[in-house]
């Protein structure tokens, strides 16, 4: 595989990560079963069930735990021998508490920019960038220790990305925060993947995080991988699929949608159809009113996250 | 770019060299520790006995004022006992330094899971230890072999060039003792440090080991009328290789080898207990 040079690895079109059978083991246990999947979207959900492997397998990606057996990359990265050029572009927000409680959030910050290879003015530049980012410039020179768990989680988004990573994984960013801390926090990932900038791995067992912020979902379901979805293209898709509710429809207004080259399935008042190429809306109101039908609903299927996680959760 | 603009912007500027990374630990976490008024009074307190021993060394060249003050010339005697003295002492301070500052280097970091922000980075385990145990190995060489072998150079200097060439193995002697004392204290609080979490647990576990474990060995001696508890007693053991290195004759139930060897052993042991339980995150199996 290629060894490409960290600031080319993000416009290379190499999947972000890819896995080859990857297990992991604890003990007896098998934590992750021979996992396959190559990813590269830019903002890619980890989704499932606790105990599901979601943490095991970004602490894999990471090098925290060694895979029993497989491989995984990352950026082209093998995660078993290059591992310190992989962490050259990561920034990690972990699920725990993770911070140092007596140093103040700019002091932490910046020794984590250091850490990462940037140079002491610099990281303690940056630090206050990345504090005045994520919202915490005025709590900037408190210690740690007295935050809320929605500031600290902040704080250590604001220690992720101090570097400039290439790609960011969270773990459960929105753990424990109240709904307006949430939707800031969900604003902010959002604000990070429209930037194009980073590119995001989000785990977490909450379905709307995943479904609000990534465009690829992986979801697993003990230890393998249950589904894979493209979301970008499951909307696209749900743009064709209409559930209308009409008062007045005959078979008259039926056999008009179907010559358009529509499908159409009929119970009571209410009709389903698959659009055809080319056909819109509008056409569908124009239909109704030659045949003065009302349309008194008109809804696109929203297949949300949560269908797709059910049905990978039943399979 | 100015604080103002909240938009992010990734950075592209160079990067440190990875060898120097484990310095960014020292220097925040000595920042850290001089911040208590009380270990920067204790750290001041230890250069009371050097001061005191700089002063004996330039009365026994000052044949006139130790006649002026009624005292015979050669009461002050400057040889390997007087260093023998001055690390014995040196070394105390040592220990009660490192009870204070050692415990609060690692443990804040796993009571707070501090240790996979560290370990996410291009940042290895052996740099984490490397960094945080400078702290200590700085702090106690400069109370220890650097004030010791300050006043060996004063000493050469004021004694010539025929006592230098005798005495020069003393210099050996103070560098040596104080490495292998300063690895034991280093990484035994490091390794306490890491096992308890908490700070003021493992200061009072670091003391207890030096305590109690003398205590222990003294009971399995008179238990099982055998000197082996004195394998317990690392004081005792400290003692035997510092009398050994300074040629002062002192007889010990444990012979110098065996001493050494024990304290390697510690050494061993603690290191072993550290790199285990510094992780990212712990595996339970």
């Amino acid at each position: 595989m290629s060894t490409t040079t960290p600031a080319a690895a993000s416009t290379l079109p190499l999947p972000l990560i890819d896995m080859q059978r990857l297990s992991v083991r604890f003990g007896n246990r098998d934590i992750l079963c021979g996992l396959t999947a190559s990813l590269s979207g830019n903002s890619i959900g980890l989704l499932g069930p606790n105990g599901a492997g979601k943490s095991t397998l970004i602490n894999t990606l990471l090098g925290f735990y060694k895979s029993s057996a497989g491989s995984a990359r990352v950026f082209g990265y093998d995660v078993g021998t290059q591992i310190a050029k992989i962490r050259g572009l990561v920034g990690y927000m972990p699920e725990n508490d993770a911070f140092i409680s007596k140093m103040s959030a700019v002091s932490f910050v910046q020794m984590m920019g250091e850490l990462s290879g940037l140079p002491a003015d610099m990281a303690l530049e940056r630090a206050h960038e990345a504090l005045f980012y994520v919202g915490l410039a005025e709590a900037r020179y408190r210690p740690l220790g007295t935050y809320s768990l929605g500031m600290k989680q902040l704080a250590k988004l604001a220690q992720a990305i101090v570097h400039g990573p290439k790609l960011l994984i969270l773990d459960e960013p929105t753990n424990g925060l109240d709904p307006s801390a949430r939707q800031r926090m969900i604003r902010m990932i959002r604000d990070i993947r429209d930037g194009k900038e980073m590119r995001i791995v989000l785990c977490s067992h909450l379905l709307r995080d995943v479904e609000d912020t990534c465009d690829e979902v992986l979801i697993l379901k003990q230890g393998r991988i249950a589904h894979y979805s493209n979301l970008d293209e499951e909307r696209r898709a749900n743009k064709r699929f209409l559930e209308l509710e009409t008062y007045g429809a005959n078979g008259d207004f039926t056999e008009a949608i179907e010559k358009l080259g529509c499908e159409c399935a009929v119970t009571a008042n209410r009709m389903k159809m698959i659009l055809a190429d080319g056909v819109e809306t509008r056409d569908i109101f124009k239909l109704a009113a030659e045949r003065q039908v009302r349309i008194r609903r008109m809804n696109f299927r929203r297949d949300t996250l949560e269908d797709i996680f059910l049905k990978a959760m039943e399979g | 770019m100015a604080v103002y603009r909240r938009n992010y912007k990734p950075y592209a500027g160079a990067l440190t060299p990875a060898w120097s990374r484990w310095f960014i630990l020292f220097r925040y976490s000595r920042r850290n520790l001089f911040r208590s008024k009380f270990l920067t009074t204790l750290f001041v307190a230890c250069f009371f006995w050097p001061v005191v021993c700089l002063a004996m060394i330039y009365l026994a060249h000052s044949a006139s004022f130790l006649a002026q003050v009624g005292l015979p010339s050669g009461i002050i005697s400057i040889d390997n006992t007087f260093f023998y003295h001055f690390i014995s002492v040196q070394g105390v301070f040592a220990f009660l330094l490192t009870a204070f500052a050692g415990p609060g280097l690692i443990s804040p970091d796993l009571a707070n899971g501090a240790l996979p922000l560290y370990f996410c980075r291009p940042f290895s385990r052996a740099e984490y230890v490397l960094g945080k145990s400078s702290v200590l190995v700085i702090l106690l060489s400069q109370i220890t072999w650097v004030p010791g072998l300050i006043l060996f150079v004063m000493q050469a200097g004021l004694a010539g060039a025929s006592w230098t060439g005798t005495n020069l193995w003393i210099a050996a002697s103070l560098f040596v003792s104080s490495v292998i004392w300063i690895a034991i204290l280093s990484l035994l609080a490091m390794a306490l440090s890491a096992w308890v979490k908490w700070r003021i647990v493992a200061g009072a576990l670091l003391l207890g080991v030096m305590f109690f474990g003398a205590g222990f060995g003294q009971a399995i001696n008179a238990v099982l009328r055998t000197q082996s508890g004195n394998f317990f007693n690392l004081a005792y053991l400290m003692g035997i290789v510092w009398n050994a290195l300074f040629q002062v004759d002192v007889d010990h139930a444990i012979p110098v080898l065996q001493a050494w060897v024990a304290l390697l052993v510690y050494c061993a042991i603690c290191l072993g207990l550290l790199m285990r339980k510094v992780r990212a995150y712990e595996v339970i199996r």
